[in-house]
């Protein structure tokens, strides 16, 4: 699995640790992770219209940090559920960059089955780490 | 057992981690349980009220209440006063769903009127308050008119006929912390909060209908004074807060004070969600001045929640909301940070009190409850787990030893995880319609989510509360419907 929830780390809300052999793979893995938190099944979005995601950060732990915070956002202020893919990542001057095509549809009770909103991403023990070309991510979110 | 060693019993129901507990604190911890629920909390917490008394500018002791569990940063059940002068504000203090809250409303119903009707009832209120996952309000406003209601908050919603005057009285801060400055709000906060109005939210966020019994009416005297007259006497309680306008507030000014702190101020804190900036800082005061603008969008959201409820009672009952005695009882904060005054070592002093998962608990004669509560003390609104159910309490005198503050809800024990791992949603609504509750839910998982056995006991909280002299009970509800997100 490219991302599993963590038990013991989150009492009031959730947590995951998402996994992949590239940075990619990764971010995929937590968007997914976090999505899902949302969305019993993800399977239930359809890919019906597209947002370029596009988010920097001075970190590339931070970034993943905007990144998954943005897709909240269009949670939030677009009503939008997003699946994501072809990620193209920069670092340019001190600062990472990342660009991502993301699919998916307006959020629809009737259609999706819905779990929990999530707030939004917190710093609690939040980490990336790269190990031999394995990247992992931990992520606590605040339900 | 995750209780420190170090912990030093100063009461029955005061535990105190001296400053030698950790390096840098700079006050000891206080925390506010019975030995019972001290040994239920869990082991971060004591880490985390140790870490808050190592901030700059803080009073007497961190605190941690009798519902007291992790968070971000502070823990849950936080409470820290800082000198207003040379002490930091942190977000981490306030929370992420920044003036989350109750807000308590009275009828003149009774169970047995009530009772043919509840399913229809709460049916309704599902159908007519939108809650779940995102989510978009019944209150169709643009951008513009969002930014003047987070500068002027739920008065806001009485000047457009969402409400009535009385209920702004009846609000803490009137609906309105004066000072919320929107230039100081992101546009990302904005936009994810104008569509969100009159939105009940999800996770812990409900709302009840509740029965006064006779039997669980504490003070009264105090009852009728707040509002609770007859008996099985049936109430509506809500809990919800700024919705995504909050959270992205928070999320930004975590991100900006991040930047500053250590470099600009100079400031090393362990813990990132415990990002700090000095008050009187620029940083301090911007967040200060947009923590306002989502305390107003708080109490405007629970303000039109309130009017939907009343519009609500009035068809399925065929009354008007006055004459079926809809009068607010009271609204409180409990993620919040105030400027209040305080005595300390018998001088007054201008402080910035964080309370997080913990409620204001102003005592009788306080400045700063409405008239009608002046002589009684301010209500304070606890809520339970949607099994369990919820108190009222009055705020006393004695609060004054935790800069008037106390306990704000059960407090969770078990993970959501294996919440759901243990319970089935649509086992639980058939178990808890058995014993006479009817719960709407938005979503079966997060019903699971959301089931008693996962939170400590609200009778232990709050008994732990009116023997540790911070508030005294006055009635305990009961629920039978429930609307869940």
């Amino acid at each position: 699995m490219p991302y599993h929830y963590l038990d013991d780390v989150a009492t009031a809300d959730i947590a995951f640790e998402a996994c992949g052999q590239s940075k990619e793979e990764m971010f995929i893995a937590a968007a997914d992770a976090l999505m899902n938190v949302m969305v019993e099944d993800l399977a239930t979005i359809t890919e019906r219209l597209w947002r370029e995601v596009a988010v920097e950060a001075e970190t590339f732990e931070m970034l993943l940090f905007q990144f998954l915070q943005e897709l909240i956002y269009y949670k939030d202020a677009e009503q939008l559920l997003l699946r994501v893919a072809r990620m193209r990542f920069k670092e340019h001057k001190g600062m990472w960059m990342v660009t991502a095509r993301a699919y998916g549809e307006m959020l629809d009770p009737g259609k999706h089955p819905l779990n929990v909103d999530v707030k939004a991403v917190t710093m609690h023990q939040f980490s990336v780490s790269e190990d031999q070309g394995q990247w992992r991510a931990r992520v606590v979110l605040d339900i | 057992m995750a209780v420190p060693l170090e912990i030093i019993k100063i009461s029955e129901t005061v535990w105190e981690l001296p400053a030698s507990f950790r390096k840098g604190m700079r006050v000891p911890a206080r925390i506010y349980a019975t030995e019972k629920l001290l040994k239920e909390m869990d082991e971060t917490v004591f880490e985390q009220a140790a870490n808050v008394a190592k901030l700059p500018g803080i009073l007497k002791y961190s605190y941690c209440m009798p519902d007291g569990h992790w968070g971000y940063g502070f823990p849950i059940g936080g409470v820290a006063a800082m000198d207003a002068e040379t002490g930091v504000i942190s977000p981490g203090g306030i929370g992420f769903d920044i003036n989350c809250g109750m807000r308590l409303v009275a009828t003149n119903l009774t169970h047995d009127q009530v009772q043919p009707h509840l399913t229809d009832l709460v049916d309704r209120l599902f159908q007519q308050i939108p809650c779940g996952v995102g989510g978009k309000g019944f209150i169709k406003i643009s951008k513009n008119e969002f930014r003047r209601v987070v500068e002027q908050g739920a008065p806001w919603c009485v000047s457009q006929g969402y409400g009535w005057q009385e209920d702004l009285e009846r609000t803490e801060e009137g609906g309105c912390m004066a000072g919320a400055d929107v230039s100081k709000v992101s546009e990302h906060a904005i936009e994810r909060g104008f569509h969100q109005l009159g939105t009940l939210g999800s996770g812990n966020h409900y709302l009840e209908i509740q029965v006064a019994k006779p039997e669980n009416i504490f003070d009264k005297d105090l009852a009728a004074r707040f509002g609770i007259t007859k008996p099985d006497q049936i109430v509506v309680m809500f809990h919800c807060g700024s919705r995504g306008f909050g959270h992205q507030v928070a999320t930004d000014y975590l991100q900006i004070f991040l930047k500053v702190m250590k470099n600009k101020y100079g400031l090393d804190v362990q813990d990132r969600e415990l990002a700090c900036a000095p008050f009187h800082s620029p940083e301090g005061q911007d967040y200060f001045k947009a923590m306002k603008c989502a305390v107003n969008m708080a109490f405007a959201n629970r303000q039109v929640i309130l009017h939907r409820i009343r519009e609500v009672f009035a068809e399925i009952f065929g009354k008007t909301p006055q004459e079926l005695g809809m009068h607010q009882i009271y609204d409180v904060a409990h993620n919040i940070a105030k400027l209040e005054e305080h005595m300390i070592d018998g001088k007054k002093r201008k402080v910035i009190v964080h309370r997080k998962g913990s409620t204001r608990a102003f005592g009788p004669g306080m400045e700063g409850i409405p008239g009608i509560y002046r002589e009684t003390g301010q209500p304070v609104i606890i809520g339970g787990s949607m099994e369990t159910g919820s108190y009222l309490l009055a705020g006393v005198e004695g609060s004054k030893e935790t800069f008037c503050s106390t306990a704000h809800g059960s407090g969770r024990t078990m993970s959501r995880r294996k919440a759901r791992e243990m319970f089935r949603g649509r086992q639980l609504q058939d178990d808890m319609r058995a014993r006479g509750i009817y719960v709407h839910t938005a979503s079966y998982a997060g019903l699971a989510e959301e089931a008693g056995s996962a939170y400590k006991s609200i009778d232990d909280v709050t008994t732990a509360t009116e023997m540790a002299g911070i508030s005294r009970r006055v009635a305990r509800f009961v629920p039978i419907g429930n609307v869940k997100g």
